[in-house]
C-alpha cells in the first residue's frame, strides 16, 4: 500500500508573527518557516506504517514555492521514500489544495492519503475533508489512532467530549490530531541520506488544476490587547459591574 | 570537507530544535544527577551528534570547521555537560585519527565513533599539564607490541569510553616532543583502570577520571599514522582545531548568558522600573553583546581561514584566548544582573558561571594561548 502525506511549509511554531501593517496579511519577510506540526504527525504515521511492514512507500506532497522543497527534505529525512513539489507562488486555497492532490492520488492510487487536520497558518481545517469528496473515499478526521486491518482502517478520532472509534474501507483519507504520535528527529545521517531521494516537479497547469481563488481575504487584524482587569471588594459590585459596565447580564 | 548549504540548513534546524526541545528541558535533572540520562545520551548519538566532524565517507556528517563552529554554537545554548558527551568524538578523541590516522585505521575506527561510540582523549597526566611534550607515561616495545604503563588525569569521558587516543613516550632516547606517540587503544584492553570520578566546580554531568594503565598490551599498529614519535605533533593538530571548537562554544553559551541575563533584566523591577532601564544595567548588556559579536566575528573568520587550509596556529590561540575569557566576563556580569538571584541555583545563570570556567583552562590555559601567540608573532618578526 502506498501511503501519501501532504506536508505544508508554514510559519515555525516559535515564532511570533505580526500582521502587515496595510492588514492584508502576516508579515512573512525573513520569518523562519518549517513543517506544519500537524503534517509532521502524518509524515511520522506514515513512516511508522512503513517499518510495521503496512505500507510499501511513503510519498510526500507539497504544494507551494520552491522553498517548499526544503519540507519535503525534511520529511524525506524522516523517512518518506521520495517527494512531489507542485511548484506554484500562487496563493492556494484549501479547495485547490484538494483538487491538486485529488489530481495526484489518480496517478499515485494510494491506499491511504494523510493530511493535518490544518495548518497553523490558515486554520482551514478543510483540505482532507474536501478532498475527500473530491476522491469519493471515506475520511477519517482528527485521528488519534491508527490501525490497519487489511482493506480497512479503524481510527480512533478525537471528538467533543471523547473519542470516537470508527471503521472506513481503503483508500480513504485520514488527518492528524495532536496525539496521534510523537513525531520523530530528522536524525543528521538520514538528512544526509535525503538528499539523494528523488523529488519530482509538477505545477498546477501540468496537473490540469485551476487553483483560481474562490475566497477573498478582507482585512487580517491582530488580537484585540488585553487590557488590564480591576479587583472589586465584593460580590455585589461584581454583579453591578457585570451589569452596568460588561453589560453582560 | 564540507556540507552543501542547503542541507546544512537542515542539519542546523535540527540541531538546535532537538537542544530546545530536549536539552534544554532537561537541564536542571543533569545538574541534579550529576549524570547525563541513558536516554537522551541514546537520542543524541540517534541524531547523529558524535559524528559531525568525522568525514562523510566514514559515516560521519563531514562539517567544515566553518560549520561545525555553527554547530557548536548551538550546542553552547544548553549547559555545556551535553557538548562534553560528544565533544571529544567532535573533537580531541577522533580527530587524530582523522587528520593523522592511517587508511586502515580510518576505516575500522571512525564508522565506530561516528555511530556514537565514544572516544577519549588522554595527554594530561598528574605531573604533566600544560607542559604537554613532558609526557611521562611510557610504551614499551615488546616484539610487535607495545606495553603502556602511566597515568593520565582528568580524562573526560572515561567511563563512556569505548576507546582512548593516549599519548605515551615510545622512544626512551628521544627526549621532549619527538619521543611521543599516539595510540589507538580501546577501553576494554586488559591493564586499564579508572580512578575514582572527579568533584568538581561546575559542568556536572561531565565525566572525568583518572585512566590507569598498567603494561596494556596494544599492537604496533595502533599507533596513529603508523609512525612512531609523530604523537605530539598530532595532538598539536588537534588541539588547533579543538580550540576554534571550544572558542565557538564559548560564543553559543555567551549567547545564551546575555538571553538570560536581558529577560531577567525587563522583568525585574526596582526603584519602580524594571533594571533594564538602569543605564548602568544597560552598559553590563552592551559590554556583553559587543565583547560576543566580537569574538563570534574572530571565530568565524579563523575557522573560514583554516577551511582554506591557511596557517590558523596563531588564529586559532587568539580565539581561545578572546572567546574564553569573554565568556567568563559575559557569565560574571550575567550573574551581576541578576544580583542575589544570580547566585541561587535556581537561575541558570548560576550554573553556566560555574560551567564556563573550565574553558579557559582546558585545551591550553589562557596563559599557554598567549605563550603560543607571542611565538608566533616572534617567528613572523624573525620572518
Ligand atoms: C574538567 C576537565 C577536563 C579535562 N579533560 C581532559 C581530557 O579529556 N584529556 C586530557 O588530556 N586532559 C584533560 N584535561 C586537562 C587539561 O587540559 C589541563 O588541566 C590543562 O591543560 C592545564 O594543565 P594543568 O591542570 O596541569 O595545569 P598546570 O599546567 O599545572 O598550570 C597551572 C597554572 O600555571 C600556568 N602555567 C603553566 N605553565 C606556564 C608557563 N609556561 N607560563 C605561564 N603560565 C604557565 C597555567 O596557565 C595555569 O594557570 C581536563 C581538565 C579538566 C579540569
Amino acid at each position: 500500500m502506498k501511503v501519501l502525506v501532504a506536508v505544508k511549509r508554514v510559519v515555525d511554531y516559535n515564532v511570533k508573527v505580526r500582521v502587515k501593517a496595510d492588514g492584508t496579511g502576516v508579515d512573512l519577510a525573513n520569518v523562519k518557516m518549517s513543517m506544519n506540526p500537524f503534517d509532521e504527525i502524518g509524515v511520522e504515521e506514515a513512516v511508522r506504517l512503513k517499518e510495521a511492514g503496512k505500507a510499501t512507500e511513503v510519498i510526500v506532497v507539497s504544494i507551494g514555492p520552491a522553498q517548499a522543497q526544503e519540507t519535503l527534505r525534511t520529511a524525506l529525512a524522516m523517512g518518506a521514500d521520495r517527494g512531489i513539489l507542485i511548484k506554484t507562488d500562487a496563493e492556494v486555497q484549501p479547495l485547490a489544495v484538494a483538487k491538486l492532490l485529488k489530481a495526484v492520488c489518480d496517478a499515485e492510487q494510494p491506499g491511504l492519503v494523510i493530511t493535518g487536520k490544518q495548518a497553523i497558518d490558515d486554520d482551514s481545517n478543510q483540505t482532507g475533508q474536501m478532498l475527500a469528496a473530491l476522491w469519493g473515499r471515506p475520511q477519517a478526521t482528527f485521528a488519534n489512532k491508527l490501525f490497519i486491518e487489511g482493506d480497512k482502517a479503524k481510527v480512533v478520532r478525537e471528538i467533543d467530549g471523547g473519542l470516537q472509534t470508527v471503521e472506513i474501507d481503503l483508500p480513504a483519507v485520514l488527518t492528524t490530531d495532536l496525539r496521534l504520535n510523537e513525531p520523530r528527529y530528522a536524525s543528521l545521517p538520514n538528512i544526509m541520506k535525503a538528499k539523494k531521494k528523488p523529488i519530482d516537479e509538477k505545477t498546477p497547469e501540468s496537473l490540469g488544476v485551476d487553483i483560481a481563488s474562490r475566497l477573498k481575504v478582507l482585512k487580517v487584524a491582530e488580537p484585540p490587547k488585553r487590557v488590564a482587569g480591576v479587583k472589586v471588594p465584593d460580590v455585589a459590585t461584581l454583579v453591578q459591574k457585570l451589569k452596568t459596565e460588561a453589560g453582560v447580564i | 570537507m564540507a556540507v552543501d548549504q542547503e542541507t546544512f540548513v537542515q542539519l542546523k534546524d535540527a540541531i538546535s530544535r532537538f537542544v530546545r526541545e530536549r536539552l534544554v528541558p532537561n537541564e536542571d535533572r543533569i545538574e541534579n544527577e550529576d549524570d547525563i540520562p541513558a536516554e537522551i545520551l541514546r537520542e543524541m548519538r540517534e541524531i547523529g551528534l558524535y559524528g559531525l566532524s568525522i568525514p562523510e565517507e566514514y559515516g560521519g556528517i563531514g562539517l567544515s570547521m566553518s560549520q561545525e563552529a555553527e554547530i557548536v554554537f548551538e550546542l553552547g545554548q544548553t549547559s555545556l555537560a551535553f557538548r562534553s558527551a560528544v565533544g571529544t568524538n567532535i573533537g580531541i578523541g577522533s580527530q587524530g585519527i582523522v587528520i593523522d590516522g592511517t587508511e586502515e585505521q580510518k576505516k575500522y575506527w571512525l564508522p565506530k565513533l561516528a555511530e556514537g561510540m565514544t572516544a577519549s582523549f588522554a595527554l594530561t597526566e598528574p605531573e604533566v599539564g600544560s607542559d604537554a611534550a613532558s609526557v611521562k607515561t611510557v610504551a614499551v616495545r615488546d616484539g610487535d607490541d607495545y606495553l603502556i604503563t602511566g597515568t593520565k588525569r582528568y580524562i573526560t569521558n572515561a567511563v563512556r569510553a569505548g576507546v582512548f587516543t593516549v599519548m605515551a613516550r615510545s622512544e626512551p632516547d628521544k627526549k621532549g616532543a619527538d619521543g611521543i606517540s599516539s595510540f589507538i587503544v580501546p577501553a576494554d584492553t586488559p591493564g586499564i583502570t579508572l580512578g575514582k570520578i572527579d568533584k568538581k566546580m561546575g559542568q556536572r554531568g561531565t565525566k572525568t577520571c583518572d585512566v590507569i594503565f598498567d603494561k596494556c598490551r596494544v599492537p604496533a599498529s595502533s599507533i596513529i599514522g603508523g609512525k612512531p614519535g609523530m604523537g605530539f605533533r598530532t595532538a598539536m593538530k588537534v588541539l588547533d582545531r579543538g580550540r576554534l571548537h571550544i572558542s565557538a562554544l564559548s560564543c553559543g553559551m555567551a549567547e545564551r548568558l546575555i538571553r538570560d541575563a536581558l529577560a531577567y533584566a525587563a522583568d525585574r523591577k526596582q526603584f519602580g522600573a524594571p533594571i533594564v532601564s538602569f543605564q548602568l544595567v544597560q552598559a553590563m548588556l552592551a559590554d556583553s553583546r559587543t565583547e560576543a559579536m566580537a569574538a563570534w566575528a574572530l571565530v568565524r573568520d579563523s575557522a573560514r581561514k583554516f577551511d582554506a587550509r591557511e596557517p590558523t596556529s596563531m588564529e586559532a590561540a587568539c580565539c581561545k584566548l578572546f572567546a574564553t575569557e569573554m565568556v567568563g566576563r559575559v557569565a560574571d556580569r550575567a550573574v551581576q544582573i541578576h544580583g542575589g538571584a544570580g547566585y541561587m541555583a535556581e537561575y541558570k545563570v548560576e550554573r553556566f558561571y560555574r560551567d564556563v570556567r573550565l574553558l579557559r583552562i582546558y585545551e591550553g590555559t589562557t596563559q599557554i594561548q598567549q605563550i603560543v601567540i607571542a611565538r608566533n608573532m616572534l617567528k613572523q618578526l624573525q620572518g
